[in-house]
Parts: C-alpha cells; sequence; structure tokens
C-alpha cells in the first residue's frame, strides 16, 4: 500500500522573533514580524517526504490556514518536498480565533476528501502551544493516534511509532489510517535548496474556503487578556539557611 | 575627503545649481526615462527593497543556513584560515553556488538580483564564505553562460552548480588595476597554447577545479590580444603557490597561481580570441555590484551584532543604548546602511532590466565599501573594549570589510569609472 499523506503546517511568528503584547492586550504583534513555519511542523512534512522517498507514500499533500502569506508556508513546504498544497483561506483578523477544533474538522475533511491514508502534523504549534490538533483530528475522523513521535516505521498496514515519555519511549502501533504529531527528535528537517525553491513555483496550490469544507468557524473560546511573562527579579545572596528561611517567609513564598 | 563631504560639495557647488535650471539636463534624463519605460513596460515599478515571493523566500533560505550552519564556525574558519568542508558542501547543496546557472545543469536558473541577496545574506554572517559565493555566480557561472560553447557549459556548469569552485585569474604582481598591462602570455603551438605566467590574489585556488585565465596570445596587439583560457585544474605545469596571510577574509585562500608551460587545446578558449579585455571589464561591472551586496551585508551584519549589547550594557545606571549620542550614532549607521543597499539594489535591477549599471554599478560598490569601513569601525567605538577583543564579531568584520574598497576595482578606479561617464554624459 503507497500512502497519501495530508500534513498540517501552520505559519507562526518566527521562533527567534522577541514577541510583543500587544497594546489591547488581547493578543500579540504580528504586523511586521517575521513569520515562518512552526518548527514541528517542519518535521512533519520531512517525515512525509522520507516517507515518499521510501516509497512507502505515493504522495505529500501540505494543507495550511490562514491569509494569504499561509501560501508562503505552503510554498516552503513544496521546496521540501511535498507534491502540491492546499490554502485554506482564513482573513488575518478571523485567523486570530481560529481554535485547534476548527482546524482539526478542517483536515479531517480534507483528509476523507483527498482519501488521506496518514495525517502528520507537528505536536504543537509554537505560537498557541495548544497541542490538541492531532488528537481532535484523529478524533473526528474515528482514526488511531500517535501523538509526539520520534520514530516512525511502517510495517504491513500499521505504523510502529516511538514516543517520548516522561519514563523514557514507548512503542506503540496504530493501524492505517492514522493520525501522527512529530516531536522534536522525529528527524531534522532539510532546508529548502533554492533550486527547490524553483521548482516549487510549478507545483500547484488548491485554494479552498472552511464553508467549501462544511466547516463553522464560531468561536468557543475568548481571549481574555494576553500579558508579558512577569520580569524575573535579581536573585540575592544570603548567609545560611535561617536567613533564606526568613526571606523566603518575608516575600510571602513559604 | 569623504565621499558625503565630496556630495555635499558637489551639490553646493554654484555649477550644479545652475545645471539644475538648465532644460538641457532633464532632456538627457527625460530621453532615458522614457527608454527606460518601453525597455521595462509591464514591469510593475515597486519599492527596491520589495521582494517578490520567490526573492523573499530564497533570502529567508541563505538566512537560515547562515544562521545555523555557518555562523557557528565563522570564528573557527577565520582562525584556521579556511572554509570548512561541511559549509562549502552545504553551500553547494543548497544551491548557492549555482543561482544563475540553468535547471537542466543542476543550477536553479535564478536571477542576478537573487545571487546579490544570496551574497548580502551571507556577508551577514562571514564575508569569507559570502566572497566565494559571489565569484562563483557573477563571474565564473556568468562568463561561462554567456561566453560558453555548448560543450564548455556541459562539462563546466554542473560541476559549477554542483561541486567545486572556479577562479578568476586577471591580476598579476605588476599588473593591479592596470589590468591589461599583463605579463602572461600564451603562445600558439598546433592545436593548443602554452600558457606562461603568473596571477596574483586567485580566491578559492585550492579550492578550485577549474581557472579562467586572462593570457596575452598576440602581445604585438597590446591589450586586444588577451584571451581567456579555461584551464583544468591538475593540468601539468598548474601550481599553487603561497597562500596570502591577510588582514581579513581569512576563511578564504588567496593564493599566487603559476603557469609553467600549461599547454591547453584551443578549445579552451572562452569566447573570442583577443576579447578577453572586454570580458574582464565586462565581467567586473556586475560583479562589483555583487561586492556592493557583500558590504551591504557585512555592514548590516556588524550593526546587527552591536545593537543587542547597547540595549544590554549598562553604565550610569541605564542602558548605554539610553544615551541619545549612542542613538544617534547608530542612526546614521543605519541610514548609510539603507542608502547603499538601495544603490546596490537599484544597480541590480537595472542589470536585470537590461538597462545601463555601469555608473550605477560602480557608485554602488564605491559606497557601500566605504559605507562598511565606517559603519564597522563605529560599531567597535560604540561596543567599547569588548568590540576590540574577539570575543565579539565586530573586529572581524572590522578586518573583513577592509578589502571592499580594494578589490574588484579600487575606489579610485570605481571614481574614474563614474566620472567618465559623468563626462561623457554631459559632453554629447
Amino acid at each position: 500500500m503507497s500512502l497519501r499523506v495530508l500534513v498540517g503546517c501552520k505559519r507562526v511568528i518566527d521562533y527567534a522573533v522577541k514577541i510583543r503584547v500587544r497594546p489591547d492586550k488581547l493578543g500579540v504583534v504580528t504586523d511586521g514580524v517575521k513569520h515562518s513555519m512552526n518548527p514541528f511542523d517542519e518535521i512533519a512534512i520531512e517525515e512525509a517526504v522520507r516517507l515518499k522517498e521510501k516509497k512507502i507514500a505515493k504522495e505529500v499533500i501540505a494543507v495550511s490556514c490562514g491569509p494569504t502569506q499561509a501560501q508562503e508556508t505552503i510554498r516552503t513546504a513544496l521546496a521540501m518536498g511535498a507534491d502540491r498544497g492546499i490554502h485554506v483561506e482564513i482573513p488575518a483578523k478571523e485567523m486570530e480565533k481560529l481554535e485547534p477544533l476548527h482546524v482539526s474538522k478542517i483536515l479531517a475533511k480534507l483528509a476523507e476528501q483527498e482519501q488521506a491514508e496518514l495525517v502528520i502534523v507537528g505536536k504543537q504549534a509554537i505560537d498557541d502551544d495548544s497541542n490538541a490538533t492531532a488528537q481532535m483530528t484523529a478524533a473526528l475522523l474515528d482514526w488511531p493516534q500517535a501523538t509526539f513521535a520520534s520514530k516512525l516505521e511502517k510495517t504491513d498496514g500499521e505504523l510502529e511509532v516511538t514516543r517520548e515519555v516522561d519514563g523514557g519511549l514507548e512503542t506503540i502501533k496504530v493501524k492505517l489510517p492514522a493520525v501522527v504529531s512529530s516531536d522534536l527528535r522525529l528527524n531534522e528537517p532539510r532546508y529548502a535548496t533554492l533550486p527547490n525553491i524553483m521548482k516549487a513555483k510549478k507545483k500547484k496550490i488548491a485554494k479552498m474556503k472552511p464553508k467549501d469544507l462544511g466547516v463553522d468557524l464560531a468561536s468557543h473560546l475568548e481571549v481574555v487578556e494576553v500579558v508579558d511573562p512577569p520580569t524575573r527579579e535579581a536573585g540575592i545572596k544570603v548567609e545560611d539557611v535561617d536567613t533564606l528561611v526568613t526571606k523566603l517567609k518575608d516575600a510571602g513564598r513559604i | 575627503m569623504t565621499f558625503s563631504r565630496m556630495v555635499r560639495q558637489a551639490y553646493s557647488h554654484p555649477a550644479w545649481r545652475q545645471l539644475c535650471f538648465r532644460p538641457m539636463y532633464p532632456g538627457v534624463r527625460q530621453q532615458q526615462t522614457a527608454a527606460s519605460l518601453g525597455d521595462v513596460a509591464g514591469m510593475q515599478i515597486s519599492p527596491l527593497t520589495v521582494l517578490s515571493p520567490e526573492e523573499e523566500m530564497m533570502k529567508d533560505a541563505v538566512a537560515k543556513f547562515a544562521s545555523e550552519q555557518i555562523a557557528p564556525l565563522v570564528s573557527k574558519m577565520d582562525g584556521e584560515g579556511c572554509i570548512d568542508e561541511k559549509v562549502l558542501k552545504g553551500m553547494f547543496e543548497n544551491g548557492f553556488m549555482g543561482v544563475e546557472v540553468g535547471e537542466e545543469y543542476g543550477g536553479c536558473g535564478s536571477t542576478f538580483f537573487i545571487s546579490n541577496l544570496v551574497i548580502e545574506e551571507l556577508a551577514k554572517v562571514d564575508a569569507s564564505i559570502s566572497v566565494t559565493c559571489d565569484i562563483q555566480n557573477t563571474l565564473i557561472n556568468t562568463l561561462l553562460i554567456n561566453l560558453g560553447t555548448q560543450d564548455q557549459k556541459n562539462k563546466y556548469l554542473p560541476k559549477l552548480a554542483t561541486e567545486y569552485t572556479g577562479s578568476f585569474c586577471l591580476s598579476e604582481v605588476e599588473s593591479g588595476s592596470d589590468a591589461f598591462s599583463m605579463k602572461t602570455t600564451a603562445k600558439r603551438d598546433g592545436n593548443n597554447y602554452i600558457i606562461n605566467g603568473s596571477k596574483m590574489w586567485i580566491s578559492s585556488a585550492p579550492l578550485s577545479g577549474i581557472f579562467l585565465v586572462m593570457a596575452n596570445a598576440e602581445p604585438t596587439a597590446g591589450y586586444k590580444g588577451i584571451t581567456c583560457f579555461l584551464v583544468d585544474a591538475g593540468t601539468p605545469g598548474l601550481s599553487i603557490g603561497k597562500k596570502e596571510d591577510k588582514l581579513g577574509l581569512r576563511a578564504s585562500s588567496t593564493c599566487v597561481v603559476h603557469f609553467d608551460n600549461v599547454v591547453v587545446p584551443e578549445e579552451n578558449i572562452l569566447g573570442k580570441f583577443g576579447h578577453g579585455y572586454k570580458y574582464a571589464i565586462g565581467m567586473l561591472n556586475e560583479g562589483r555590484i555583487g561586492i556592493g551586496a557583500q558590504m551591504v551585508g557585512l555592514a548590516q551584519g556588524c550593526l546587527d551584532a552591536t545593537i543587542p549589547y547597547l540595549l544590554q550594557r549598562k553604565q550610569f545606571g541605564r542602558t548605554i543604548f539610553d544615551f541619545q549620542a549612542m542613538q544617534h550614532a547608530v542612526a546614521n549607521l543605519a541610514t548609510e546602511i539603507e542608502a547603499a543597499r538601495l544603490l546596490v539594489y537599484n544597480a541590480a535591477r537595472l542589470k536585470e532590466a537590461g538597462q545601463p549599471f555601469i555608473k550605477q554599478g560602480a557608485m554602488a560598490k564605491l559606497y557601500s565599501s566605504e559605507v562598511a569601513t565606517r559603519v564597522t569601525s563605529k560599531c567597535i567605538e560604540l561596543m567599547g573594549g569588548v568590540g576590540f577583543t574577539k570575543d565579539y564579531p565586530i573586529e572581524k568584520f572590522y578586518r573583513d570589510c577592509k578589502i571592499g574598497t580594494i578589490y574588484e576595482g579600487t575606489s579610485h578606479i570605481q571614481l574614474n569609472t563614474i566620472a567618465k561617464l559623468i563626462g561623457q554624459e554631459y559632453s554629447s
């Protein structure tokens, strides 16, 4: 069996950018800020492309939900080796309110439409850290899920997935079709090389809207407030344990 | 006299003011504008620094590789005086060495402008890596793409795009800015030529698989005997001499290359017999835009490495960036870099649009190399004592930039070129 793999890739603020909270405290500043593909999604794309190189997958489809610029993320995925892209257009304003459940519904619908046998997404996006899309997509499709994959191997009709858990490594088997979420050590994603960026220009990106997929974007969550993490105060040195305990008590920490 | 002072003086000169109101002068410009509009019809006019999605992607790809793969090794490569093998391999694998080489030869089939973006991004991290990429793209590959026979292209372009560097051999001990006074000769012998002489300042010589050698094949014809030969590395008689012990760009090897009765077949002539001088000048006209891009990247990289320190270092109870003197210094440097970048981008875009660009290219190289000199020097001062140490990259930027006002035409030669073209504009 040769798989068709659907990979979700989200456009997020670049990991190297210093995040600033918006004055209205309802989000972070995104205008004029460098964005790139969510690093965990890069790992997901890389894994899918490797499956294709090993002839386990026949086609890799990169999906991104977002404003026009999400196409840049898809182009990166195409330059890394994905075969075609699907851009689910969501205006910037609505994007702020997009929830993992919405994305999961979109991915589940697309997996059915495209007859994908494997969905790979990053374990979480580095902007909202939700860590929910893979799980909810699997639930909606009623497919098995293998989250936080650090190694992935295909056996007959099954995937053997190694997961990094607190106690060490856990190996599980899931029947295909399945949903996998990639952890940091699954692989080291390749660079989009300049010749591949040129070649990616010729690859197709289909455009659609959530309503074309019958997905309603009604909000279930409301952002109450976004604030900077408290600035860390400088520490002090104390002479002995007694002083330490006294100081901590004074500070109301114990 | 600094360039900015020169400009100020020129502007305040009464003759200049007079010219501004002379109907003749705008006439010259109108003519040019009309021609440009005709030639670039259909091209959307947009701000110079607005990049197309493709340009943006490629720039990001280079920046990513540079920060992840090159940056950790910069200091080691500078100390050891050679490029790390993995870095060089990565440069080929990622397509940085064949930006304009066609896809059919394993290159990217991309544009001159993108070559410059690649050079700029690399220079932000390491000018030695940047110059290696610059020479390959703007001189070696371009010469072969423009002048090579099909056989020559088939033989060399795939390797230049994916495997080895090429070296451009023009300067000699007694022939620098006065390039045409070269002593290297190529004597005809049946269907072969025998090359004798020594070339100086040859970048990447120990790594190169091919040498583009300018030699005089008909000394009686003067500079019109200068011909470009393709000489494979390992050809008997070709030897790489001593490596220069340089102030900067230390990771990029610069050597003397000797040619001692080197026999090359006639089919290794690149382009036309006796046209070498034209090619050398022509290529350097483009090449110096690349040097401009390198200098802009270097200056930007230096400033980028300086500002975080200014924001963090505290004196007199506040960060040193809080002092207005520091702020104004940074603002001035950033403005100069921006001006240099606009000159470089415009020259590159002109070249790509098939417009005359020689004057603008020379201006871009002249100005950006001098800006790099000022920026790196000032950044050391802003950093204070640590800027003077090797714990921070600033001193390396300072050393690396000095070559900018020298190679691919010194600042004086750029001024000559610019002045000559201005003279022509007014005397027709």
